[in-house]
């Protein structure tokens, strides 16, 4: 075999994880008592050094409640919450035995580091739901529910929320068919078609809602799943009393595509066009926390020039994004103008990209071990000119929006969330520094080479739908910044590694050396072969924290692919802050918030 | 004017009126779009000006459909009430000396009936939808509409004042030394807004905000029913720059080198620009805020600018000028 150039150090994160772990289990046991762990198990060593243990589900709540609430340097975030089928993984190699596990994954922002709790379950069996720790808790456990069928106990109102409420099976199941062929013919008779609409009616009661008061009878309005303003199709049911909203339910699952089934039957390269799906206007962002656990997982070291080239294209499809997000927001408040001036921007920046991958909107441009191709001649000049260009139109921007009286009239002290509040509710990114809270993941945990990088963190105070936005507004500024410092200093080198698994291979050897020659042949036919193994990364998108926590049972295609994505706790916010406003300023706050619905609901 | 002339002239205008209100559209997206960089229509005849009627034409041939759970004859009546209503104020405008359809000696008061009317035009067709979107939108309209009424009747109490008369053509020939938007600028202000709000167009308006009631009062009309409410919009907002241009800009009048007839049509042209041109650039500030507005700024504005021009009229002018 070829000796890698970059030699994989997979050992050293594994064992400091494993470490923490056990540090960790030691002061639970003494808080708590024995019996916390199940048999055989408590510590799995993993290749993102994430520390992970092992809990008996009965004792679940106690550890979560002490780790929240407790601990000296708490864990203030459930980051995500998800299972997986184990029930035909071969490698499980010091694992408790399980049919279905449930996945909490935690985040200290005290610590800056994650914590993953697994707990291993028979098939049909419950555990205690934890909405009462985590109000976050509630849409991850109705999606494991409708995903893997594992109940919650005391669950406010455990129903599906991906899938329609006429859905028979959990998709997620190992035994359920991932393709239409699979599944026998697709018919619609009259009545089924009846119970199907049927099933969509919004009856309050089951959500805990009045039909009047004493004084009053309520308006019960079904914004959406296609309204001008919802960025998608999204339904939200607003209970109101006049325009005031008395209170509200999302919607959500109309934009679902079972992104993480169809990882299961893809190769580990041939899912990457996949996640450029997931925030659509991420682009090339999406594909970098996937690339970046695959790698974490094979052990591959990316050399310097892809990894600035990755950091200057995620940067450029930040700007798109928040271009986006600047005009729909503008126009979502009534201003017809500033949308279209922006998009006009977007157009430039997808210009350097199209030059650059190919592509425009999904160009599904990075390797597992690089990026696909070197950049192109001339591509230097592309990106100085759209750099003079970008900061007058910024400057332009803050005045036509930003200092519009009624733009600030409408959006100043709208949609308030406080720190404590989006933390508890999970919610990250440009969200959560609207509220003055310092995290970046670029800063807090630099990959890809963010440490190299000279660029502000931009905060806010009130966390408002203004803060929000010139939140976002400077963060076009940063990632100027950020692009600048990649032209300048572009690396020189491969722009893919040279390691067995990088997928397809660089190919100026493969005629040379036989080695070579067989990696590519077995890379490009059946796809990498990635060693087993569980890998999670976090990266600061475009929307807020993504993360990829991919695992492989030692074949071409992973086992099981959960991706984390920040819209979905965002979009649970909204009844929080919405209560007590007006229609408009619900809009204002959905324009804000910054989704897209096929983020939501992978 | 002889009857038949009188008919003539009603039929010309009729038309006029029309074709200018379709040919608007195409103003209006023809602006827009250079103001924000794109296009807009340019593929129909000669700058795209055959879209308008490319546009009419499409609208007549819809399917007419009136929603199962609508209440029918009311959801019919509501679009040709506001069409109805903002045809009949045109009869008082005075384009040209002479060259007006009723020389009312209240025609300002009939101005303020007809777009009083108009109100039920866009209630009826939010009740009679039967969707909550048309009813949010309705309720809305009512309540902006009533209010602003209020102010904009306030802001012409000066101008009457200083004219003595609430003929048009009377307000006109009192214009001719000077335009009443000097003395009555905060009168002008007052009623530009009130006037805004009253053919509800962005910033103002929150009956139909697309981004929030999807197209509130006539979210279920389609057809020649929608194009009827979009007529009344755009003749609205041709009446209110007439008024505006009448009663502040004075009408017809202007240096000799060009006839009386086209100093009123270019200064109304102007004033539909500017409506077009608040569209392009303004956000549309909350309901609430609206109505605040109007309520807690607008109301003592108007009623001290009365106070202060009765104020003056009767130091400055003799005791007979002002009985008169």
């Amino acid at each position: 075999m070829a000796v890698p150039t970059d030699a994989p150090a997979p050992a050293l994160p594994k064992t400091r994880g494993v470490q923490r772990a056990n540090e960790l289990a030691e002061r639970l046991e003494k808080l708590l008592g024995p019996d916390l762990f199940p048999e055989g198990a408590r510590v799995q060593p993993t290749a993102d050094g994430i520390p992970t243990l092992w809990l008996a589900s009965e004792r679940v709540r106690d550890v979560l409640l002490c780790l929240k609430h407790e601990l000296a340097e708490p864990y203030e975030m459930l980051y995500d919450l998800t299972a997986i089928d184990e029930r035909v993984r071969h490698v499980r190699d010091g694992q408790p035995s399980s049919e279905l596990t449930l996945v909490y994954h935690l985040l200290s922002f005290s610590r800056n580091e994650d914590l993953r709790l697994k707990v291993p379950l028979e098939d049909g069996a419950s555990v205690a739901s934890v909405v009462d720790i985590w109000p976050n808790a509630n849409w991850y456990e109705r999606e494991v529910w409708d995903m893997f069928g594992i109940r919650f106990d005391g669950h406010p109102n455990l129903r599906r929320i991906l899938m329609p409420p006429t859905w028979k099976g959990h998709p997620l199941r190992k035994e359920h068919p991932a393709r239409a062929t699979e599944m026998g013919r697709f018919e619609l008779p009259d009545d089924r078609y009846e119970a199907e609409t049927e099933a969509l009616r919004f009856v309050p009661e089951e959500w805990g809602m009045k039909r009047s008061t004493e004084s009053s009878d309520f308006l019960f309005l079904n914004l959406g799943p296609n309204h001008p303003s919802v960025h998608g199709v999204f339904r939200i049911l607003l209970q109101l009393d006049g325009e005031e909203i008395v209170d509200a339910v999302p919607d959500i699952g109309w934009h679902h595509r079972a992104q993480e089934k169809m990882a299961e039957r893809q190769s580990w390269h041939t899912y990457l066009p996949y996640t450029d799906r997931v925030d659509y206007l991420g682009g090339v962002m999406n594909n970098l926390p996937y690339v970046l656990a695959v790698e974490q997982l094979a052990g591959i070291e990316v050399p310097d020039r892809a990894k600035v080239i990755r950091v200057m294209l995620c940067e450029l499809f930040r700007i798109a994004s928040h271009l986006v997000f600047y005009g729909t927001f503008t126009q979502d408040v009534g201003a017809l103008s500033p949308v279209f001036y922006m998009f006009t921007d977007r157009e430039r920046v997808f210009e350097i990209i199209e030059a650059i991958c190919g592509f425009r909107m999904h160009p599904a441009w990075f390797r597992i071990g690089g990026v696909a191709a070197d950049l192109p001649e001339g591509w230097d000049r592309m990106v100085r000119d759209f750099l003079k260009w970008m900061p007058p139109r910024l400057r332009e921007y803050e005045r036509m929006a930003l200092e519009n009286r009624i733009l600030r009239a409408r959006t100043v002290g709208v949609g308030t969330m406080t720190t404590e509040e989006a933390i508890d509710w999970g919610v990250t990114g440009p969200n959560l520094r609207a509220t003055g809270f310092d995290w970046d993941f670029r800063k807090t945990r630099p990959y890809s080479g963010y440490e190299q990088f000279e660029f502000d963190v931009p905060l806010a105070e009130n966390g408002d739908c203004f803060d929000r936005c010139a939140v976002r507004a400077e963060e076009i500024r940063q990632s100027l910044r950020i692009i600048e410092q990649c032209v300048e200093n572009m690396p020189p080198g491969d722009y893919k590694s040279r390691h067995p698994l990088a997928t397809p291979p660089i190919k100026d050897r493969t005629l040379h050396d036989i080695e070579t020659l067989i990696h590519h042949f077995i890379n490009v036919s059946w796809g990498p072969v990635v060693p087993p193994g569980e890998s999670h990364f976090n990266i600061e998108g475009t929307k807020g924290a993504y993360g990829y926590y991919a695992i492989s049972d030692g074949g071409t295609i992973p086992y099981r692919l959960r991706i984390r994505t920040p819209s979905f706790p965002h979009l649970q916010v909204l009844p929080l802050i919405s209560r007590g406003l007006m229609i408009a300023d619900l809009i204002a706050i959905l324009g804000s918030i910054d989704f897209v619905m096929a983020d939501v609901d992978r | 004017m002889s009857v038949v002339a009188m008919l003539f002239f009603i039929v010309v205008l009729l038309f006029a009126l029309l074709a200018a209100a379709a040919l608007l559209t195409w103003v209006e997206r023809r602006l827009l779009a250079w103001w924000q960089d794109r296009y807009g229509p340019n593929r129909a005849g000669p700058f795209g000006i055959l879209q308008a009627f490319a546009d009419v034409i499409k609208i007549l041939l819809k399917e007419d459909w009136i929603p199962p759970l609508a209440d029918k004859p009311v959801f019919v009546i509501a679009p040709a009430i506001v069409a109805v209503t903002m045809l009949l104020g045109f009869a008082i405008v005075p384009l040209a000396p002479g060259l007006v359809i009723a020389d009312l000696n209240v025609a300002l008061l009939f101005f303020f009936a007809m777009t009083g009317l108009s109100v039920y035009s866009v209630t009826f067709a939010g009740w009679a939808s039967n969707n909550n979107y048309s009813l949010l939108g309705s309720l809305r309209t009512a309540a902006q509409m009533i209010s602003y009424e209020v102010f904009m009747l306030l802001s012409l109490v000066g101008v009457v004042i200083l004219a003595g008369s609430f003929r048009l053509t009377d307000i006109v020939d009192a214009q001719r030394g000077m335009w009443f938007f000097v003395p009555q600028f905060v009168g002008l202000v007052v009623f530009f807004l009130a006037a805004i709000a009253e053919t509800h167009r962005l910033p103002f308006d929150l009956p139909e905000a697309e981004h929030e009631l999807v197209a509130g009062y006539h979210t279920e009309y389609s057809g020649m029913k929608f194009g009827l409410f979009f007529l009344g919009e755009y003749l609205g907002m041709m009446l209110s720059s007439a008024m505006i241009v009448t009663l502040f800009f004075g009408g017809w009048l202007g240096p000799p080198f060009l006839p009386p007839i086209v100093w009123f049509l270019l200064k109304t042209a102007f004033f539909v620009c500017l409506y077009l041109l608040l569209r392009a650039a303004l956000p549309r500030p909350r309901y609430d805020q609206l109505m605040g507005y109007a309520w807690k700024f607008l109301l003592p504005v108007a009623l001290l600018n009365i106070v202060v021009t009765g104020a003056i009229v009767v130091a400055t002018r003799s005791p007979a000028e002002v009985g008169s």
